[in-house]
C-alpha cells in the first residue's frame, strides 16, 4: 500500500483571493508580522496493489491529471516510506 | 433546431434552460444525462449551469470525465455549437474545450445578481446576429467567476478575437465597478477559435422572458439558431 500526500497550491502569479482574505483577517486580529497567505489543498491518497515505481507514477498522475488545474495550480506529491 | 441540454448530478438550472429553448423560443430540446453519449439528431448542445458533481474539488473537475463530456468533445470537434453556461462554461474549460479557468470571486462572495454585458463577437454560436456593442442584462450566480489565463495567453485570445463578452456598465463602458467579479480583462464569455464553443457566467435562461425582469437572454438562444442557418 503506498500512501501520498498531494499538496495542490495556486500558482505564485495567481491572484489568490481566499488567502488573501485570510491574511487580511490575521491582520486586523492583530498580528501584524504576518506577510502574505496563500491557500491551497491537501489530499491524502492511499494506493494498493501496486508496485511502488509505477504506484509513484501513478499518484504523480493522479495530481497532474485530476487534483489540480495546470492553468492556475501546481502540486508536489510525497509519497511515504 | 434541436437542442439538447446536458444533465448532470447537480445541474440546477437544466430545466430552465429547457423551458427557455422549447416555449420561450420555441426549438426542439430534449435532456441528455450525463451517463448518456448519443448526441444525435442534435443540433447543438447546452451545458447549463448549477454544481455539478458539487462541485468537489474544483468546479466542473469531476464533470469532464462524465461519459457525455466524450461525446460533447467529438460533437464540439465536428462544429456543432456547444453553448456552456456558468458552471457549464467552467465544465468547457476543464475539459479543455475553452481555455482559462475560474478563481474565487475577487469578494470571495457567492455573488448572485444582474448584470451587464457587452457583445464583443458577432459571428459566434451563441451571438450570430447580435450587434456588436449591444448590452444585455442578465443575472450571473457563482462564487466562481473570476476569469483567469496567463498574460500571454490573454493576449493571444484577444487578438483572435475569442473574447465574446465582456462586464460592462448598463452603457457599455468598462469600468472597476462593473466588473463583479474581478474577471481578468472583464471577461464575462469566450469561444473557441472555431467559434462553435462559447462560454459565459451570466444566465440567459433566467433572463428570456420580461416577466423575469428582462428577456434579453433570450437573444442567445435566438442567436444559436442563427448560427445554424448561416453554417
Amino acid at each position: 500500500m503506498a500512501r501520498a500526500r498531494v499538496y495542490v497550491t495556486l500558482k505564485k502569479s495567481v491572484f489568490d483571493p481566499q488567502g488573501q482574505t485570510i491574511h487580511d483577517a490575521l491582520v486586523s486580529l492583530g498580528y501584524d508580522g504576518v506577510k502574505d497567505v496563500r491557500q491551497g489543498k491537501f489530499f491524502e491518497v492511499e494506493l494498493g496493489g501496486l508496485p511502488a515505481e509505477q504506484a509513484r507514477q501513478t499518484l504523480e498522475e493522479i495530481a497532474r491529471k485530476v487534483l489540480s488545474n495546470p492553468v492556475i495550480e501546481s502540486y508536489r506529491v510525497e509519497v511515504e516510506g | 433546431m434541436k437542442v439538447g441540454v446536458v444533465v448532470f448530478p447537480g445541474s440546477n438550472c437544466d430545466h430552465d434552460t429547457y423551458h427557455a429553448l422549447k416555449h420561450v423560443c420555441g426549438q426542439e430540446a430534449r435532456f441528455v444525462w450525463h451517463k448518456d453519449s448519443d448526441l444525435s439528431g442534435l443540433d447543438a448542445v447546452v451545458l447549463p449551469g448549477g454544481f455539478a458533481y458539487g462541485d468537489y474539488l474544483r468546479t466542473g473537475a469531476i464533470a469532464r470525465f462524465s461519459p457525455v463530456m466524450r461525446a460533447v468533445t467529438e460533437f464540439a470537434g465536428q462544429g456543432g455549437p456547444v453553448l456552456g453556461i456558468c458552471n457549464g462554461f467552467q465544465i468547457l474549460q476543464e475539459a479543455g474545450l475553452l481555455p482559462g479557468a475560474m478563481l474565487r470571486n475577487r469578494s470571495v462572495k457567492f455573488l448572485s445578481q444582474p448584470v451587464h454585458v457587452r457583445v464583443e463577437r458577432d459571428d459566434t454560436a451563441a451571438t450570430a446576429g447580435l450587434p456588436v456593442g449591444s448590452v444585455l442584462t442578465m443575472p450571473i450566480a457563482h462564487g466562481e467567476g473570476n476569469f483567469y489565463l496567463p498574460d500571454d495567453e490573454v493576449d493571444r485570445l484577444e487578438q483572435e478575437g475569442r473574447v465574446v463578452f465582456r462586464y460592462t456598465t448598463r452603457d457599455g463602458r468598462l469600468a472597476d465597478e462593473a466588473n463583479p467579479n474581478g474577471s481578468l480583462r472583464a471577461i464575462a464569455g469566450i469561444c473557441n477559435r472555431e467559434r462553435n464553443v462559447v462560454g459565459l457566467m451570466p444566465h440567459p435562461e433566467r433572463a428570456s422572458e420580461a416577466a423575469l425582469g428582462s428577456a434579453d437572454g433570450r437573444r442567445i438562444f435566438e442567436a444559436l439558431v442563427t448560427s445554424l442557418v448561416r453554417a
